[in-house]
């Protein structure tokens, strides 16, 4: 990315301009443009730069409420709040909205999606989405995209999934999956923050979200953030490269931490256990245990691990998307959520037990409990 | 490798400042822990970008003589414009569906604009003053009952023409219609106050300050409160008006090139200054030169020539030891002549044969003298071989020939 921001060689202009060295640049952003197509076999032209996973999801949804015919929306029902958000403000402004209810292994009924799929009139089906998350930002819980896709290609309704969590995590084949779109960030997957790409089928076009310049063919407009995008690039082949071993290992770790954590610790309780997952994440609760508190006190022991997203983590109450699994107030207010990465060894996960066992005989005499069954909204 | 380019295009965007880079590449990687995620509220990561974050807004908002808390990062100027425009226009919609602006903004403002006429708003485009200023008594004869926006840029990116940013504020004010100012050309490189210019808007940018691209802010004054609807919606980052992930290195970038602006304005400003005095010096006594927008009321870093008899895309290949626009860098892949020099009254061939030089902090005079020279040369010889300056030099009025169609 360096050399893209204050580059000697004169990598940093504009590549929009007309200068040898931004004929460069562009070269150096279609590599990029692959590279990232590559990650989820994607074509290069399917793939749109944008700042993030946010204005990725928010670029295919908002455009429905400008639909002349009233389009339908679905949603599962614990998306990422970009989806869920931008879903409720369509709804505010009159767009149908079914949230796609799930179990508390976050497992969606297909015959859910069938009925909402029969309800939806004839000329509003090739207006109408469903957008499913690829891989939960909590729970890590893969969703049945491929199969959704397949069902609602049946009705001509269009499908997109927000893979930010799960791109480079998990293979993703954008080309087989019969999705409409895709969202992507870079800084889930070892890239820069700021940077993300909209993967969107040829041959379908959306109206931008972003106005005015011409850039990405006429799809997102603004000067392309070249230095991001190249190190977004960057990012994928790496993770391309390394999927298949990194998942293995992950996978492997994560058995360790969970086996370790229902055997040693007291009544633990591991969200959607037996879905299939992310191969990082594990989203638990230790009984009693405020989420919150045991973040600190894990900070405090060195760990850095998180109660629900980052988006939402100022709120106290507890997490609605656990909520509408069907998770009891008292179980999702416990949530902590392990998310590992390159870096984490099997040293660290054994050290996490050991803490997090000392932790919970520490707690068991501390006045710090959720009262079960207790109002604790 | 051959020899780079004399950068004459600071007006299309900036490397970074190496201090910005440096200082961005600490809030990357794992080394500094500094890659945290600014909303992460409950660990040190979290904290210690949150922290970072809220310097570079201050940073920014001290440049503005704003509140940290009017500053909602964007992922750049373009977005900005769309979120203060769409977001004006969606919220206040009840209040009345007009709109001003001027034929010369950005093609962020004039795109956004064409979308709201989809959307039912009535836009009135204003035309320039062949200065490229804007006519007040025009802009408040364009004011009407449910005039709710006003937007208007301050510094031209082709022209480099200032508006009067204070006297279109008070004008607003006083009858109650909101302003917003796209600052992307401007900011970092005048002054900007905007209690005292009364703006309730402004889009700023911080690739042309020598910060990284893909990073901007929108300004929303609180005082009175200016409402949007938000555009990007999600995690709520930002105050609900702009959700996404912030992008701390490139939030770090923006704060450290705006402060270091504000602290050098005035030595970057004179430096530029200079260069163009000399630039103009230099090729004063060449024939058919036109200097495109007011001279004196533009920021310091741009000169828009037209070069009558040469055409602006054979001259930018003549010119390719200098890498300089024709048109604004947006549209400069296309052939049609630039709408704001058709805007100012510039003829089709003297908008197709201009060429904008911008300077910046990187600039020498060096890289002038050689830039003078080169064009002295080329544009003899581009002219040497147009049967269009022989027949200027025969003394034929070329506007009353009557060409051949074919």
């Amino acid at each position: 990315m360096l050399p893209y921001l204050s580059g000697e060689a004169g990598e940093f202009v504009n590549p929009s301009s007309a200068s040898r060295a931004a004929r460069r640049v562009r070269s150096a952003l279609e590599h990029a443009r692959q590279q990232v197509a590559d990650l989820v076999a994607a074509e290069a032209s399917e793939v749109i730069f944008t700042s993030g996973g946010s204005e990725a999801n928010n670029s295919v949804l908002n455009h429905l409420v400008f639909a002349d015919a009233k389009p339908m929306l679905a949603v599962g029902c614990s998306e990422h709040p970009a989806v869920m958000l931008a879903a409720e403000r369509l709804e505010q402004q009159g767009v149908n909205l079914l949230r796609l209810a799930a179990d508390r292994d976050g497992q969606f009924a297909e015959e859910a999606l069938l009925q909402w799929l029969e309800t939806i009139p004839q000329r509003v089906r090739s207006q109408s989405w469903l957008s499913l998350i690829y891989a939960n930002n909590e729970t890590g819980v893969l969703s049945p995209v491929v199969r959704f896709s397949e069902l609602c290609h049946r009705y001509g309704v269009r499908v997109h999934s927000d893979a930010v969590q799960a791109a480079g995590k998990v293979a993703v084949n954008f080309a087989a999956s019969g999705l409409t779109a895709l969202s992507l960030s870079a800084h889930k997957l070892y890239g820069p923050k700021g940077i993300g790409a909209l993967v969107l089928r040829n041959g379908v076009t959306l109206p931008p979200l972003l106005l005015g310049g011409g850039q990405e063919q006429q799809r997102r407009a603004g000067t392309e953030n070249v230095a991001a995008i190249i190190g977004f690039g960057a990012a994928a082949a790496l993770a391309a490269a390394t999927l298949a071993s990194e998942q293995q290992r992950l996978v492997t770790l994560r058995q360790r931490f969970e086996q370790g954590l229902l055997a040693r610790c007291h009544g633990a309780l591991i969200f959607a256990q037996r879905a299939e997952r992310l191969p990082n994440t594990t989203l638990f609760a230790l009984p009693g245990v405020h989420g919150a508190t045991l973040v600190e006190m894990l900070d405090a022991a060195g760990f850095v691990l998180s109660s629900g997203s980052a988006c939402g983590s100022a709120l106290a109450n507890a997490n609605p998307r656990l909520l509408a699994l069907g998770y009891r107030a008292d179980e999702a207010l416990g949530a902590v959520r392990l998310s590992m990465g390159q870096r984490t060894t099997q040293d660290d996960i054994e050290r996490l037990l050991e803490v997090l066992v000392r932790l919970q005989r520490q707690l068991g005499s501390m006045a710090n409990q959720i009262p079960l069954n207790g109002d604790v909204r | 490798m051959s020899k780079l380019p004399i950068y004459l295009d600071y007006s299309a965007t900036t490397p970074c400042d190496p201090r910005v880079a440096e200082k961005m590449c600490h809030y990357l990687t794992l080394e500094d822990g500094l890659f945290g995620n600014a909303a992460s509220r409950s660990h040190r990561y979290g904290w210690d970008s949150e922290k970072a974050v809220d310097a570079a807004r201050e940073a920014v908002a001290a440049l503005l003589n704003a509140d940290a808390k009017e500053i909602v990062w964007t992922s750049g100027a373009t977005e900005s414009n769309n979120l203060a425009i769409k977001g004006v226009a969606q919220f206040y919609q009840k209040q009345g569906k007009h709109i001003i602006t001027c034929k010369t903004e950005h093609k962020a403002v004039l795109d956004t604009c064409r979308h709201l006429e989809r959307d039912g708003f009535t836009i009135t485009y204003l035309d320039p003053e062949a200065s490229g200023l804007i006519d007040l008594g025009k802009l408040e004869a364009a004011m009407r009952s449910d005039t709710i926006l006003v937007s208007i840029m301050h510094v031209n990116n082709e022209i480099g023409v200032i508006q009067d940013i204070a006297a279109i504020g008070a004008l607003c004010r006083s009858r109650k219609i909101l302003f917003h100012v796209d600052a992307a050309q401007s900011a970092g490189k005048i002054p900007i106050d905007v209690r005292t210019m009364q703006v309730d808007l402004m889009s700023l940018s911080a690739h042309k300050i020598y910060g990284p691209k893909g990073m901007g802010a929108l300004y929303v004054q609180r005082k009175p409160r200016v409402r949007l609807e938000a555009q990007m919606h999600g995690g709520g980052h930002e105050r609900g008006m702009r959700s996404g992930t912030l992008a701390t290195h490139q939030i770090v970038g923006m704060g450290e090139a705006f402060r270091i602006a504000r602290e050098e304005m005035a030595k970057d400003s004179a430096h530029a200054l200079q260069l163009r005095q000399r630039l103009l010096d230099g090729i004063k006594d060449m024939e058919e030169v036109y200097i495109n927008g007011d001279l004196e009321q533009r920021v310091a870093g741009n000169l828009n020539i037209s070069f009558n008899y040469v055409e602006g895309e054979s001259l930018m290949l003549a010119l390719s030891d200098i890498a300089v626009s024709s048109g604004s860098a947006c549209t400069s892949a296309s052939l049609e002549p630039s709408y704001v020099l058709r805007a100012i009254g510039r003829s089709d061939e003297l908008a197709h044969s201009s060429i904008r030089f911008s300077f910046g902090r990187f600039t020498t005079a060096a890289d002038v003298d050689h830039t003078i020279e080169l064009l002295r040369s080329r544009v003899q010889k581009l002219r040497d071989l147009s049967p269009l300056w022989e027949m200027y030099k025969e003394g034929i009025d070329l506007s009353t020939i009557q060409w051949a169609a074919h």
